[in-house]
């Protein structure tokens, strides 16, 4: 955290509004020390309403088998496939602003990192959800650990299926803790100015573990951030290219290919961002954060997204490029169908929302246009879902044997089950602005005199 | 080190600026400050204060080997020792697809440990009260701390340096306070 009273022509302040350390404490910690407002209460109710049809869902379509979804002997994977590589890619976006933008010194991401983690570890417990219910018994979830047990079976060590679960448990472990270390200091701030004996301080002082902000323990801390964000940096590229690796390992044309992992993280982060953004947009008005969430955050998001985007975009034709140089007719027969089979309007509604729409971000103007950032956030991550289901419908519906072919069309269970995890994360997303610090207060402090003279 | 059973003198700041450049001039005069207070990590703190380069890396190093060798040791065990399966005619030690697994591992390990260490070393604990100095040490005061054996020494000078940086109240510590 090093001159944050640097001064420079060129470079703009971080945090707006000309803040003392006190007023820093209070626009961010009194929002949610006083009673939420009407909006909340609406909001909550909403996501919450369909979480619960979600939970339905999921009740009912456990209770009767996965019977319930539209799959056949051909496409044995689609929609619940696709939502869990869906939200798995959202929350990278998180763990690279709290550990990789860290580790690059990029101090604009202090006021964002906080809302960021918690997006990611909302999004990994939704991605959690699909392969638990994929398993059709999900009672007997705990059988892809490797325990002794009486059946004297083990896992099969070297499945991606398996590489999944030690990939997305370590993620959400390591995001966690990451995520509650980074809280600690704010948690203590909280208990300080909590009332005396009220049950606030209780809980408030539990989770502030005796914090005092002892030099010699911020020397620690800062160290453990390191160390836990060099940690961090691999494991965020680690899952996403082990979740490619599910399709990457096996032998279907369009799955095949090594340059799965790479696309997947890129696209990952593509689609992360534009999550974050959708998020925090509304929050920044919501909870006035307007100064510490500034239009310059907005753009640094933006700018990513274009990069990205235009990472995936040569992905695209890479693939493309490779099925046709293969020489390979079983490959570019898949891309060929992709683009003009019975599925090309999902390939396409991928290509206009992923390819064509972040272009729309190099113009300033557009991109400190809240409405126009917002509605295209929203546009890149309905492309990026697009681009899972057409990465796992399309390989599968055109089988090598033309007497497999099929079709797929999700059942009205599967559309309320993804329907209730983006209740699922809204109703968390929601919980955690009222209930925890939603910005990094101390980390904030830090930077409150950056590029503004005394 | 318990610090509850100490008496101190403080000194209570407004400033980060003022607080390091306070702790440098009374390392200067040899006086050995026993910690600060901030809401906030600053930056070349550690090196006024001569604080001594943590050794959590140490910590992650061991426990990210022991991820690692954990992971591997368990999958050949298992995969080519306890039950050897034939998947798809692969050897049975099928070291590049254990790769994942002890990547993984590691991680967890190193994660987990250096923050267990990182709690143990910083004597952090949900149950203990915290001693605290100042209502607002973590909100926007800047608390010095001076041990009031090591402050008797020479209480005038150490007062005098503190209220030359722009202190804004200098006393002992209450008993009760700590």
């Amino acid at each position: 955290m090093a001159g944050h009273d640097a001064v420079s022509p060129l470079r703009q302040p971080l945090v707006t509004k000309d803040r003392k350390y006190g007023e820093v404490t209070q626009d961010i910690l009194g929002q949610i020390e006083g009673k939420p407002n009407k909006i909340w209460f609406v909001a909550l109710a909403i996501s919450s309403a369909v979480l619960l049809m979600g939970f339905l869902a999921v009740a009912y379509q456990i209770k009767t088998g996965i019977g319930t979804w539209g799959l056949n002997k051909t496409i044995g994977w689609a929609f619940d496939i696709t939502n869990f590589v869906f939200w798995v890619g959202i929350g990278h976006a998180g763990t690279l602003i709290s550990a990789i933008l860290l580790l690059f010194r990029q101090k604009w991401r202090t006021s964002v990192n906080r809302a960021a983690e918690a997006m990611t570890i909302f999004a990994v417990m939704c991605a959690g959800v699909f392969p638990l219910i994929h398993m059709g018994r999900p009672w007997l979830a705990h059988w892809v650990f490797p325990y002794p047990n009486t059946r004297q079976l083990w896992v099969n060590f070297r499945s991606p299926l398996l590489w999944d679960v030690f990939a997305i448990s370590t993620y959400f472990t390591v995001s966690a803790v990451f995520w509650y270390i980074g809280m600690i200091p704010d948690f203590a701030s909280l208990r300080d100015r909590a009332e005396e004996g009220s049950i606030k301080k209780m809980i408030y002082s539990a989770l502030s573990l005796s914090w005092t902000g002892s030099n010699r323990a911020w020397h620690r801390y800062e160290i453990l951030c390191l160390i836990l964000a060099g940690l961090a940096a691999p494991l965020v590229v680690s899952v996403h290219t082990i979740v490619s690796m599910d399709f990457a390992t096996s032998v279907i044309p369009g799955w095949h290919t090594t340059i799965f992992p790479p696309y997947f993280v890129a696209g990952a982060v593509f689609s992360g961002f534009a999550m974050v953004l959708t998020l925090l947009i509304i929050t920044r008005k919501v909870m006035n954060f307007e100064h510490y969430i500034t239009m310059g955050h907005i753009e640094a998001m933006c700018k990513v997204i274009i990069l990205t985007g235009m990472m995936v975009g040569l992905a695209y034709m890479t693939e493309f490029f490779t099925a046709w140089y293969s020489g390979n007719p079983y490959e570019k027969y898949v891309f060929m169908n992709r683009a003009t089979g019975p599925y090309a309007w999902a390939y396409w509604t991928m290509v206009s929302c992923n390819v064509i729409s972040p272009h729309f971000l190099w113009f300033k103007k557009i991109r400190t246009n809240l409405v126009a950032v917002f509605i295209l956030s929203i546009v890149v991550n309905i492309g990026m879902w697009f681009e899972r289901f057409v990465i796992i419908v399309t390989s599968l519906h055109r089988d090598y044997l033309p007497s497999s072919w099929a079709m797929y069309t999700p059942t009205k269970i599967e559309i309320m089950t993804l329907l209730g995890s983006f209740g699922l994360f809204f109703t968390m997303f929601l919980l955690f602005v009222r209930f925890l610090p939603t910005i990094n207060v101390a980390e904030v402090k830090t930077v409150i005199k950056f590029a503004r003279k005394k | 080190m318990d610090v509850k059973d100490k008496r101190f003198l403080l000194g209570i700041f407004d400033d980060d600026h003022d607080i390091m450049a306070a702790v440098g001039h009374l390392r200067e005069s040899q006086v050995e400050v026993f910690d600060c207070y901030t809401p906030f990590p600053i930056h070349g703190m550690d090196d006024a204060m001569g604080i001594k380069r943590s050794r959590l890396p140490i910590v992650t190093f061991f426990a990210g080997l022991a991820g690692v060798s954990l992971a591997l040791g368990v999958q050949y065990w298992i995969s080519a020792v306890d039950w050897p399966v034939n998947v798809g005619g692969k050897s049975f030690n099928s070291f590049p697809a254990f790769i994942p697994v002890a990547f993984e591992l590691t991680v967890l390990f190193g994660a987990l440990f250096t923050v267990l260490a990182f709690i143990l070393r910083s004597k952090l604990c949900p149950i203990t009260k915290p001693a605290i100095a100042h209502k607002r040490q973590t909100d926007d005061k800047f608390v010095l701390a001076i041990e009031a054996k090591d402050a008797a020494l020479n209480e005038e000078m150490i007062r005098g340096i503190l209220s030359k940086h722009h202190a804004s109240e200098i006393h002992f510590s209450e008993g009760s306070t700590w």
